[in-house]
């Protein structure tokens, strides 16, 4: 499916919105505004727009917590994701999760926890719920390369294969698993080779290419949806941050943050933009403008929220 | 009055036939499933062959293997997919052929489907079954009881009923309790215990006590298998004029405090006794509860009496002497009377 020009700018909308966030969280990380940890997806942003994007509103996703930005087209709301970092009453969990540890299921965004990927098996439950329900709607599970050595994983491709559960494996290869290099990790160059074993197409793209992005996920969602079963989708990208906020990624081998710089996510479809859809400078300014006076809100909200009452503490452990 | 009696006077009629504790299960699982089609089934051999117990046997014939649903062996890939299909809207009964198999899959319980709902206030709808206890020569890996992990986990429900009558009251609570709970069925009992259980609907309400005996000497708090070895040193205390409250406990998590303490205070002394083996488990638990709740009441002290902490032998001098004996029970009863 062609993308139109207003979707290409939506899509770079949440580019944009996604790596703006980002940066204003690390910024009240370093004004000691945020209690405990951050975890950033800067440069996967094209991993996050792109997979989110193909998606349709009953549909269901799993990020993990460096996936915040694959919420934004989902529709969660900035103010929460704010205000769950300032560890707030207000924010999605109330204070009791931290940073994007969050979700909305109303947003089909379920609430990631940090044994990753525990969530796989918990997509492909998703999609069984589907199927047995006889619904049109498909899940979308996100994890790294380093997370696809534990068994989890495996488990539920094979899960989701032997049952033809419209469910998508998207792993993003951002080669570091916290400090260890990818090929340290496993003896295969791709992750999406994996997928033979389980008896499902895999394929990988680049991971810095939001319309690459889409277009794979599109087509493995709408095989999902016509019940042909589970894909895996590996995007191969640079985690272009240390793993969390307190790391500073020294162990990066020299030049290739800078190598990785050349191939921006969002430079590059911004120059697409340019070439093809006429973006200009005044159009770009305003968006960029919208997305500060709606960050500079949530950071509003979130700053002017009270933070979680203390007796609150023994509170919904159980419903 | 037992409780069969206590809901009898409710008004309830009994089937004609007697019902084992593991058809009590089955039947509970199939009425479960023909009143609400969220309902259904996953494990390892659930379908055709009927469960490693026969629990499920048949159910696949009524409903389909869309709703009886075999699977890899994957424990915590089925386990995890249990909490997605809860979290979109069904109510998932999950079985592991062994309580010992709850390890495999243990992440999926304890840190994904325990820590939902506190977080995020969605409820995760969905039981565990798992076969524990010991007792049928079955070594080490087919015969752990080990309810003290999952109690000490919180988010989770724990169950562990000791009668058919139970076991089926307790299974249509759990399943539609809005929390994840671990059903634990003791599988020594599933086919030594028969009892006619009544024609409709009812439910045994998790996180409540039974009082088996009545009695005013010493209080007896225990649950599962063990039960039926300690309303046996009851039985033969009895002649000797010893008279032995017994407290089933049924629910591990959440405990039943006030009918616990409710009997230390009539008797004011208490012999606890679980399968569970002995340090840091259940039995400590108990121990603690009373000792906050009824301390001085006590006229002398909590006595435990549960298996060493041991991996659970196999060969049968090694296991009798791992599980807690009847004689066990009334020695350390008659003690507990002359103190």
């Amino acid at each position: 499916m062609a993308l139109s020009r207003e979707q290409h700018f939506d899509m770079y909308y949440y580019l944009l919105l996604g790596r703006a966030l980002e940066e204003r969280l690390e910024t009240l990380y370093k004004q000691g505004k945020i209690p405990g940890a951050i975890y950033q997806g800067r440069g996967q942003e094209a991993c996050y727009v792109g997979s989110a994007y193909a998606l349709e509103p009953g549909d269901v996703i799993a990020p993990t917590h460096r996936d915040m930005i694959a919420m934004l087209p989902r529709g969660m709301d900035i103010k929460l994701i704010v205000a769950q970092h300032l560890a707030k009453v207000t924010g999605p969990t109330k204070g009791r999760g931290e940073d994007n540890y969050l979700g909305d299921l109303s947003r089909g965004i379920f609430t990631t926890v940090s044994m990753l990927p525990d969530f796989y098996p918990v997509a492909a439950g998703a999609a069984l719920a589907f199927k047995i329900q006889g619904e049109s709607r498909v899940a979308l599970a996100y994890c790294g390369e380093g997370a696809t050595s534990r068994g989890d994983w495996h488990e539920a491709l094979n899960f989701a294969a032997v049952k033809t559960l419209p469910v998508v494996f998207f792993v993003i290869n951002n080669q570091f698993a916290f400090s260890t290099p990818a090929e340290k990790g496993m003896k295969i160059g791709n992750v999406a080779n994996r997928a033979s074993a389980y008896g499902m197409p895999g394929i990988t793209v680049d991971g810095n290419d939001p319309i690459e992005v889409f277009e794979a996920v599109k087509r493995s969602v709408d095989l999902a949806r016509e019940g042909q079963g589970p894909s895996l989708i590996e995007a191969k990208t640079l985690r272009m941050k240390g793993h969390a906020g307190h790391d500073r990624f020294t162990y990066a081998p020299s030049g290739l943050i800078e190598q990785w710089e050349e191939k921006d996510p969002i430079n590059r479809f911004e120059i697409l933009l340019r070439d093809e859809w006429q973006l200009n400078d005044e159009e770009k300014q305003q968006i960029e403008i919208e997305i500060q006076m709606k960050i500079d809100g949530a950071v509003a909200f979130a700053e002017a929220s009270p933070l979680p009452d203390p007796n609150e503490v023994t509170k919904d452990v159980y419903h | 009055m037992s409780i069969t009696e206590q809901e009898a006077a409710k008004g309830l009629t009994f089937q004609n036939e007697e019902s084992t504790y593991l058809q009590a299960i089955s039947q509970g699982l199939g009425e479960a499933m023909r009143e609400d089609e969220t309902v259904i089934q996953i494990g390892e051999d659930i379908g055709e062959f009927g469960g490693a117990f026969k629990v499920t046997k048949g159910l696949i014939d009524e409903f389909g293997e869309e709703r009886v649903i075999d699977t890899p062996l994957s424990e915590s890939g089925f386990i995890g997919a249990a909490v997605g299909a809860a979290l979109m809207g069904l109510r998932p009964v999950v079985e592991v052929q062994y309580a010992d198999f709850l390890s495999c899959g243990w992440d999926q319980i304890v840190n994904v489907a325990a820590k939902i709902h506190y977080r995020t206030g969605d409820p995760v709808p969905m039981v565990i079954r798992a076969p524990s206890g010991a007792g049928l020569r079955a070594g080490p890996f087919h015969s752990q009881s080990p309810e003290g992990w999952f109690a000490h986990v919180p988010g989770l429900k724990v169950v562990a009923p000791a009668t058919p009558f139970d076991a089926k009251g307790l299974l249509r609570s759990a399943i539609e309790d809005p929390n994840p709970v671990i059903f634990f069925e003791h599988k020594y009992l599933y086919r030594r215990l028969k009892e006619r259980l009544p024609r409709e609907k009812y439910k045994i309400d998790i996180g409540r006590a039974s009082v088996r005996r009545d009695g005013t000497d010493v209080s007896v708090i225990t649950y599962g298998a063990m039960l039926y070895k300690a309303l046996e040193a009851a039985k033969q205390l009895n002649t000797n004029g010893i008279s032995v409250e017994v407290v089933d406990i049924r629910t591990i998590n959440p405990l039943d405090k006030a009918a616990i303490i409710a009997s230390v205070k009539k008797t004011g002394k208490v012999v606890i006794v679980t399968e569970d083996h002995y340090s840091f488990g259940v039995s400590a638990e108990l121990a603690a509860t009373i000792n906050e709740g009824a301390f001085e009441y006590l006229d002398g002290p909590i006595e435990r009496i549960a298996p060493p902490d041991t991996p659970i032998p196999y060969s049968p001098p090694l296991e009798d002497a791992y599980l807690p004996q009847v004689e066990e029970i009334t020695t350390g009863i008659t003690k507990l009377v002359a103190y």
